[in-house]
């Protein structure tokens, strides 16, 4: 077994970019203003030549990105996901997908576990903005390892991409010898015939837990996580649809537009079964510690079992 | 610049003139005015200034165009392809279905754009990352962009300004096509961007000014640009006139994005060739 890490993704992708940028010379590192934040400073350190603080200035950051791609350069721009996605949403449509350049959005602080800083800050909107626009490759890593994995594998596309970064240090899920992030695969990290819950991100190691539990009542609950939201895994789903009959999606973003709506569009397509979203109910959120929001909003082991026992009848 | 050399620019403008009210006419669609406005500046940087090759519209060191104000594009691809970026025969299917000729500027499917734009205010954001790339690169390459002086409304055209200047990208040059108007009226009424050269120069550009319709003003301006030691990024303020060539159309702020009638078209194309007549030109 690889060590067990509890770290925020917003740090393994400031390592990850620094490792990679030994070999790969056209990695560069563009942010606005929130260096410490997003983890980028970890680059900046390692490669000021290769940095450029954009000031609090996200469209025309996404610009200068765009810009420096069609001279074969491979920007990475972070923010926070709000600003990220919400602010530079046009640019990001119109000057990096539409002519598809090779640029990497990373939002950091995404979802309600930003904490503190509440809801202006807290981005629940991101994988919807970002899944609606074509040409986008949409990854949210579920843990240290998926991130190192992801930041490597999206070198390998020549075309623009967005990374959700966490900002609250979670514990590993992956953390067999044997991990390898595949781009655009899901991962079944328990098999369970009852139920299949498919989650994202900093809950997918909920879902673990939650499954854990669930056995010990007899209930059988598969967990698959899904790094990529698009494009989706869309036979990992029909399997799990085909032989669990039920599944709950689980993520750390809005019900409308995020995982939820991946997985509900593969199955009404392909399968159809009951699918139950599981999320934030289409709501800000508010200031407070993250360990408490993820509580208070359902985004927990305990939360997620509630509603497949729900979902169950039991 | 000789009289034959000034000479040949014109006949190239008028054509490129000719070219984009056509395509516009067959859309039933564009933007006549500021294409008209814009259609010497291409003229001069794609004839005189850049270092371009049409037979290798990717050449790696090449100079950079990006039409900050992708609307006025019909007149830049006939410059692009009476220069030999491509095909003269594409012109006359600007905005059809299937054409390679976008409403707005598409760098994957027409050669010598360099950047896709149309949503104002990003373009000159995309050039200073091009002009950054060079720096990063220490290649000496230069970057031109063009924009609309109602363009210059949008917030995203001075986050940019600002941190050209910032990073010293003294190989940047923002033109700034001021014809006065925009779809609402007069930039006066609408935006009111003046003084834009003190603007400028307070966001730390180096400023020159040219009448855009006039090749000696032009080459003056740009001549200031390129051999500019002042380490800061350049702009030019060129005043031009919405419209110009067709009179009709001249400093009228409706044909900013209209497409004439039969009738108008043809008298605007009357008006136009008996200009490439009176230059000794044919089409």
């Amino acid at each position: 077994m690889a060590e067990k890490v509890v770290k925020a993704t917003r740090e393994s992708f400031g390592e990850a970019l620094c490792e990679l940028a030994k070999t790969n010379k056209d990695i560069v590192v563009l942010d606005a203003d929130l260096a410490a934040a997003t983890k980028t400073s970890i680059f900046q350190k390692a490669y000021p030549e290769r940095f450029f603080d954009c000031g609090i200035a996200e469209g025309n950051m996404i610009g200068v990105a765009a810009g420096l791609a069609a001279c074969g350069k491979i920007p990475f721009a972070a923010s926070f996901a709000m600003f990220a996605t919400g602010r530079a949403f046009e640019q990001i449509r119109n000057s990096v997908a539409y002519p598809k350049l090779n640029v990497k959005i990373a939002g950091s602080h995404a979802g309600i576990s930003t904490g503190e800083d509440g809801a202006t800050h807290q981005c629940l909107e991101d994988i919807a903005i970002m899944r609606a626009i074509p040409n986008m490759t949409v990854i949210n890593p579920a843990d240290h390892y998926e991130m190192l994995g992801a930041v490597e594998a999206v070198l390998k596309i020549d075309g623009p991409v967005y990374l959700r970064l966490g900002r609250l240090a979670i514990e590993s899920v992956n953390n067999n010898d044997d991990y390898k992030f595949e781009l655009g695969k899901g991962v079944t990290l328990r098999d369970g015939k009852d139920v299949t819950i498919i989650a994202t991100g900093l809950v997918v190691r909920e879902a673990v837990i939650a499954a854990e539990q669930l056995a010990e009542e007899g209930i059988d609950a598969r967990v698959i996580n899904i790094h990529t939201i698009k494009p989706i895994d869309e036979d990992i789903i029909v399997k799990a649809a085909k032989e669990t009959g039920r599944i709950i999606t689980f993520e750390e973003h809005n019900v409308i537009g995020g995982l939820g709506d991946a997985v509900a569009s593969v199955v009404a397509e392909k399968c159809p079964v009951t699918v139950k979203k599981c999320g934030v109910y289409d709501r800000y959120g508010y200031s407070g510690p993250a360990k408490e929001l993820l509580e208070i909003f359902g985004l927990t082991a305990p939360g997620v079992a509630r509603e497949v026992r729900a979902l169950l009848g039991k | 610049m000789n009289s034959n050399e000034k000479q040949e620019l014109k006949i190239l403008a008028c054509k490129a003139r000719i070219y984009a009210l056509e395509g516009i006419f067959n859309a039933k669609s564009g933007h006549p005015g500021g294409s008209l406005s814009a259609a010497d500046i291409y003229t001069y940087l794609y004839y005189k200034v850049l270092n371009v090759d049409p037979a290798d519209p990717q050449m790696e060191n090449r100079d950079r165009f990006v039409l900050s104000k992708g609307h006025c594009c019909p007149s830049l691809y006939a410059v692009l392809a009476l220069k030999g970026f491509f095909s003269l025969e594409e012109l006359p299917k600007l905005r059809k279905v299937g054409a390679m000729l976008q409403g707005h500027p598409d760098m994957k499917s027409t050669p010598g754009i360099d950047m896709s734009s149309g949503s104002l205010g990003q373009g000159i954001s995309a050039a200073c990352g091009m002009a950054l790339a060079g720096k990063m690169d220490n290649k000496d390459y230069r970057v031109f962009t063009l924009l609309g002086d109602g363009e210059c409304e949008e917030g995203q055209v001075w986050e940019a300004l600002m941190f050209a200047a910032h990073k010293k990208l003294d190989n940047l040059c923002a033109i700034i096509d001021c014809n006065g108007l925009q779809i609402d009226g007069t930039v006066e009424e609408v935006g009111g961007i003046e003084p834009l050269d003190k603007k400028l120069e307070a966001f730390g550009f180096e400023v020159f000014k040219m009448d855009g319709h006039d090749f000696d003003s032009i080459e003056a301006a740009v001549n200031g640009v390129l051999s500019s030691a002042s380490g800061k990024p350049c702009a030019i303020i060129a005043k031009t006139v919405k419209g110009k060539g067709v009179s009709y159309m001249e400093n009228k702020v409706n044909w900013h994005g209209a497409a004439p009638n039969a009738e108008q078209y043809e008298a605007g194309r009357k008006e136009l060739l008996a200009q490439l007549e009176s230059l000794g030109g044919v089409l």
